[in-house]
């Protein structure tokens, strides 16, 4: 039971060192290195500047995401003839792979075309993360004092090329090996031994799998993600998906103390983080390894909860990577989230609220920067001296970044999450009632705040093509999904560019100022006691807001169920 | 200077004894706690004005529920209750700050009663000094001095008020203000004419025109500042006030959308609970939100400024109270810090024909009549001398007292024999005009222990050079521990002197300081200082002269003696009232105290949630999801008795923390790391256990009475 999370963690931590010593050397070197880059190259930016690129960029993506989305019908490699989507499911997928969420209201056999599943899906892929490793290295910048934070399109030109590209490639290169299709030929029909007609969707499935596990993507191909045969065919695939998930983002970690200099800074982090990747694991294989409590005294075999997993991968693959893919924002699945025990729906839920159990590439450690330095905050007022991190002070505006950094992810989940649970569009689209039907909702807000993307699935929040929508017999589920479609959509967007943002001003402040020399007054940030306050902090202040919901949601229906 | 402070330092200690809830003081700071509730002074304490405005809307629901008893699920006896220690809550928390206020105004009405006490001998009218009789002085108070009175001091007489000397020349020991040892000669014209108030006049008599008003005084706009001006919020303050509203919005945001969560669950279980009940959410987020610390933090900072004044020391802001914990070199002067004020007679060096104990005996003979510290520690030296007998100088013996001009002092023995001792060169020139005999190697010896830091003095039996009086720094017991302290805490120390290179080096060495600053102009302090600030680090320094000011203001944290001059003070950011050079580490510490009593109070406040959560989250929900009853680990008794005894536990423990605010978590001079972990043990896990207790305790209470 507990091989494949073992196993998965160790390789991707094995693995994740090198790699992050590699990408502090390719990405953090100073001036153009090559013709093209020089040609990226706009000079070097300050915080306001590098944050103006940054969204200048994503919004220029996010007009051409949506122009390739609203007008796929008309563009070449559909072989299949997809049509046109409907507005609302253009701009949540639009927003959706623009912030590295990939949440989908749609399913992508049904409704992409291969030019979007390219153009648009693949493209963003590998451009979403690489915008997030460029914020972290605009972070880093900061807080090592540099006078500028890099030049962004350069940043973003580097993470594609050195570091998405070639792992895509060895990674999908492995994945074809192991069976997954990589063709641009139409989906087949085939002739089934009863004689049937059957239509087997297929596609570039390997390149957009590779990307999507190690750019904590995880829009999959086909609408079953991960748990598709075509995308996952093994027990193999699976262990190599699964590593793939957690493997950039350790890598961010590393590459944090390289940048910093500061290897025993990045090993406290490793550690806090590592510690709640394995809570969470281990709560998520533990409490799905019993039946689930509704089958209680029913005459079934008193084993595993097997509802919904892919035999293929074994028992413990489907929590193992439910805790991964939310820990890191990836969003991908290969197991159905809904059909977890309820207790085990927790630990991917709250891997989403913390967001910094190495989170999204780039983003998942600056999430955990924001909470480190609301720990240094305390610990430092605790030691009898105005807190300080690297040397920096931490005064009144860095506390305000921080806070303002913090709120947002709450403030987009609780209040969205409060809203549906009193209005039609919400209640109505739920698959479940009562607590069951309330964190299917609330999954779908955490999982969009989060920029995580995965779905608890339940929910009736695809309007699909633009037919779909006008189809009056479909009337009141199209405004019910119209109205998921935009309300993550905002989530999404807001969930994505405050928490970058802020902490990027943050960076900025503390960059400002004089370093203090290290006495034997000052706090320690890299001991084992600051790591415990880190947990504490992160515990105290990230998850606890969650308890009401979490009470109402997953544990009022374990206990329900345990009481039946 | 102290001498004559007796009665109002009595006064002082009175109040300073004065118990953390002093009637008088309590009873004025009950009264202020009403008028607080004003929502336009609440206002500025984000945290307890959405506590008033909770509370104002609990009070409407049960306005409502006293008009119309089906407007509300809940009864109305628990919703007067809740609405009871909301409002306990608030006035708690006002009183907190209340009571700070009314400690830190009766330190500063305390404080200016010491200001009375040194007497003054004022001149009636113009007349020359030789001519002065004490017929012609009338005693008055230093107080009363006004600017342009003339005084007269004789030796051993505090000069009363800061002035100019008219007529007269005097050695004066300023050791208390400038630090150094040896007594400086003052005479009226030119540069050395002036004289600070608390300086000690040693020898001769001087006339002294006043240069300062009365109540003017430095100090006195000082004290007006420190307690008239509105209390400017420090930098800290206002990142932890920031802080703390963010926690009061997230958790308002927890509170605000629990409503509809409910609501949601009440819908598919066609049941009511406290889970839609408007007073009880308020009593949550009351609950969740940081209202421990937000009811503590202005007090915390007043009685760190509080506790500066405690121990005689006025800071002009909290702001350099506060920057006091982040120093990390302290520039201390030697003089009175490391050393002894004054220098003590270390060993006797005989000359000649003469033994260590004879050459003793008459140094000390020459000293009887001295009252200086050089000339005590003299005969305190001969008296642990082999074989030394009682020094008496026979009846008929005449006293010579020291004087500038003649810089020896001594006594004629009635046999005739005349002893003195003084410096060096006016020994030697007191010999060879008696044409005495000079033993070889005089000038070796002299010359040795000057290079040692010492000060040689002579001593002369007729016409003889008998032998050396070595006068050496001594320094302080325990000097040595105390800096391994200050190391400990993260201070670098920097030892401060006018002495040569190699007599700083060795007085550094045996004190441990870091590092030192020898033959210390003001221009390398402040060079120093800006050399410290440039490396990041702040630095904190004490002062006195003129001359110190540039690098008074210069330092983070400058502090000017009380006795300094009126430049000293006004760059200076504290004053400190007892001219002690030691109080430098006190000011570290209760910046230290005052940063970490707002970090424990916090870490406590946001570490009390987690209990609150477990106790509460059950209660709202017991109407509608009877099984999260699970989740009640404390197996309360009742939901509503929950509610109520979270509330009251989140009440009582503002009162029971105003101690812990008032005088500060207690500090200890060890590392950062041992200190975390202490403060961490007894705080964060301390938060995290006291209201599983506490709550407990009050719901067994609330059970007991029946109320539950």
């Amino acid at each position: 039971m507990w091989f494949v999370p073992v196993f998965v963690i160790a390789s991707s931590v094995s693995l994740a060192v090198p790699l992050g010593r590699y990408m502090a050397r390719v990405l953090d070197r100073d001036g153009p290195r090559s013709a093209l880059e020089r040609v990226l190259h706009t000079g070097p930016q300050n915080w306001k500047r590098y944050c103006f690129s940054l969204l200048a960029f994503n919004a220029v993506a996010f007009a051409v995401g949506f122009a390739v989305l609203a007008f796929q019908h008309h563009l070449p490699l559909n072989p299949d003839g997809k049509g046109a989507l409907a507005p609302s499911t253009v701009f949540n997928t639009a927003a959706s792979f623009l912030t590295n969420t990939n949440l989908q209201h749609y399913a992508g056999e049904v409704h992409l075309s291969y030019f979007s599943q390219v153009f648009f899906i693949c493209w963003k892929q590998f451009v979403g993360p690489a915008i997030g490793l460029a914020a972290l290295l605009a972070l880093l910048r900061g807080l090592r004092g540099d006078e500028h934070m890099g030049n962004f399109y350069v940043d973003v030109w580097r993470g594609t090329v050195f570091v998405f590209l070639p792992l895509s490639l060895i990674v999908a290169l492995a994945l074809v090996a192991a069976g997954v299709p990589m063709t641009l030929e139409g989906a087949a029909k085939v002739t089934t031994l009863e004689g049937g007609e059957q239509t087997i969707a297929r596609g570039p499935v390997a390149a957009i799998e590779a990307i999507k596990q190690l750019g904590t993507n995880g829009g999959g191909f086909f609408g079953t993600n991960s748990a598709h045969p075509f995308e996952n065919p093994s027990a193999l695939t699976n262990l190599i998906e699964c590593a793939s998930i957690l493997l950039v983002p350790m890598a961010c970690v590393v590459m944090f103390g390289r940048v910093l200099r500061a290897p025993r800074q990045a090993a406290v982090i490793f550690g806090t983080m590592l510690l709640f990747l394995v809570a969470f694991t281990a709560w998520g294989v533990f409490t799905d390894a019993r039946p689930n409590p509704a089958l209680k005294g029913a005459p079934v075999a008193d084993a595993v909860n097997l509802e919904g997993k892919e035999l293929r991968f074994g028992p413990s693959a489907g929590p193992t990577w439910a805790a991964a893919t939310t820990c890191t924002s990836n969003g991908s699945v290969n197991c159905m989230h809904d059909s977890l025990n309820p207790l085990a729906g927790l630990s991917p839920l709250a891997g989403m609220w913390l967001n910094c159990a190495f989170g999204g590439v780039g983003v998942g450690l600056i999430n955990f920067v924001v909470y480190l330095i609301v720990a240094v905050f305390f610990a430092g007022l605790m030691v009898g001296r105005t807190p300080e991190y690297l040397g920096k002070k931490v005064e009144a505006r860095e506390m305000k970044l921080a806070m303002l950094a913090l709120l947002i992810h709450p403030l987009l989940i609780l209040a969205p999450t409060g809203l549906a649970a009193v209005s039609d569009w919400g209640t109505g689209a739920q698959n479940n009632p009562g607590a069951h039907g309330l964190s299917e909702l609330l999954y779908e807000f955490t999982s969009a705040s989060a920029n995580n993307g995965s779905g608890f699935e339940g929910l009736a929040d695809t309007v699909g093509t633009a037919a779909d929508a006008a189809d009056p017999e479909k009337a009141d589920a199209v405004r019910r999904a119209t109205n998921w479609d935009l309300s993550t959509g905002l989530t999404m967007l807001f969930g994505r560019f405050v928490p970058i943002i802020a902490p990027l001003a943050l960076a900025a402040a503390l960059a400002g100022k004089k370093r203090t020399p290290f006495t034997a007054g000052t706090l320690r940030t890299d001991m084992l006691t600051f790591a415990l306050i880190l947990v504490g902090t992160i515990v105290l202040v990230g998850a606890l807001l969650f308890l009401p919901a979490a009470a109402l949601g997953p544990v009022a229906e374990h206990l329900q169920l345990a009481a039946r | 200077m102290t001498a004559s402070l007796d009665d109002p330092k009595a006064a002082r200690r009175a109040s300073r004894a004065r118990g953390l809830f002093d009637p008088t003081l309590t009873r004025a700071a009950a009264v202020r706690s009403l008028v607080m509730l004003r929502p336009d002074v609440l206002w500025k304490n984000p945290v307890m004005f959405v506590v008033e405005v909770g509370t104002v809307l609990s009070i409407a629901y049960t306005v409502a529920k006293a008009l119309d008893p089906s407007a509300s699920l809940a009864s109305l006896g628990y919703l007067v209750a809740l609405d009871v220690w909301l409002v306990a809550t608030l006035l708690f928390a006002n009183f907190a700050e209340a009571l700070a206020e009314a400690r830190g105004k009766a330190q500063a009405d305390a404080l200016r009663k010491t200001r009375a006490a040194t007497p003054a001998f004022r001149l009636r009218g113009a007349r020359a000094l030789d001519s002065v009789m004490p017929a012609d002085t009338e005693q008055v108070n230093s107080t009363e001095l006004r600017e342009g009175d003339v005084v007269l001091v004789v030796a051993g007489e505090l000069i009363p008020a800061d002035g100019e000397i008219v007529e007269g020349v005097a050695s004066v020991d300023e050791s208390a203000i400038t630090g150094e040892s040896a007594p400086v000669v003052r005479e009226a014209g030119g540069d050395r004419s002036g004289v600070t108030g608390g300086t000690r006049v040693l020898s001769d008599r001087l006339l002294v025109r006043v240069t300062v008003k009365p109540g003017e005084s430095f100090l006195d706009k000082m004290i007006a500042l420190v307690e008239g001006a509105k209390r400017q919020r420090t930098p800290n303050e206002i990142a932890l006030g920031i802080v703390l509203s963010a926690f009061t919005l997230v958790f308002l945001l927890v509170t605000v959308t629990l409503w509809p969560l409910a609501k949601h669950a009440e819908d598919y279980t066609g049941t009511a609970g406290l889970g839609t009940d408007v007073p009880t959410l308020v009593a949550l987020l009351v609950c969740l939100i940081p209202t421990t610390i937000g009811a503590l933090l202005a007090a915390i900072g007043i009685a760190g400024m509080d506790r500066a004044l405690r121990a005689n020391i006025v800071a002009k802001s909290g702001k350099a109270v506060e920057v006091a914990g982040d120093i990390d070199t302290l520039l201390l002067d030697k003089t009175g810090t490391i050393t002894f004020g004054n220098r003590r007679a270390a060993r006797f060096v005989p000359f000649g024909e003469f033994s260590a104990t004879e050459v003793g005996r008459l140094a000390a003979l020459a000293s009887t009549a001295d009252d200086t510290p050089e000339g005590k520690s003299i005969v305190e030296l001969y008296r642990k001398q082999p074989g030394a007998a009682r020094v008496d100088a026979p009846t008929g013996a005449a006293f010579v007292p020291f004087s500038a001009h003649t810089r020896m002092s001594g006594v004629d023995l009635p046999t005739g024999e005349r002893i003195r001792k003084g410096a060096t060169d006016a020994v030697l020139k007191y010999a060879r005009a008696a044409n005495g005999v000079i033993p070889t190697g005089v000038e070796e010896h002299v010359r040795a222990a000057a290079e040692r830091g010492a000060t040689p003095l002579l001593v002369c039996a007729g016409n003889r050079v008998a032998g050396m009086v070595v006068l050496e720094d001594v320094l302080k017991p325990g000097i040595r521990e105390r800096f391994e302290r200050l190391r400990a805490m993260g201070l670098r120390t920097v030892m401060v002197t006018g002495d040569n290179p190699l007599t700083a080096k060795f007085i550094a060495e045996a004190a441990g300081v870091d590092d030192f600053i020898a033959e210390a102009t003001p221009e390398a302090k402040l060079a120093y200082i800006r050399a410290e600030q440039a490396a990041g680090k702040l630095v904190a320094m004490m002062g006195d002269g003129t001359n110190d000011a540039p690098a008074l203001a210069q330092a983070d944290v400058g502090v000017a003696m009380n006795s300094g001059t009126q430049a000293a003070k006004e760059a200076g950011n504290m004053v400190d009232l007892d001219s002690d050079p030691t109080k430098l580490i006190e000011v570290v510490e209760v910046g230290k105290q005052l940063l970490m009593t707002r970090g424990a109070l916090t870490t406590f406040s946001i570490a009390n949630d987690v209990a609150k959560y477990f106790a509460i989250v059950p209660a709202l929900f017991a109407g509608t999801l009877p099984h999260l009853k699970a989740l009640d680990f404390m197996h309360l008794a009742s939901p509503t008795s929950a509610i109520l005894s979270a509330v009251i536990f989140n009440a009582l423990v503002i009162p029971l923390l105003i101690p812990i605010a008032l005088k500060g978590v207690t500090y200890r001079p060890v590392g950062a790391d041992a200190l975390l972990r202490r403060n961490l043990f007894v705080w964060g896990l301390g938060g995290l256990i006291a209201p599983f207790v506490g709550i407990k305790l009050i719901d067994l209470a609330l059970a007991a009475l029946g109320l539950a």
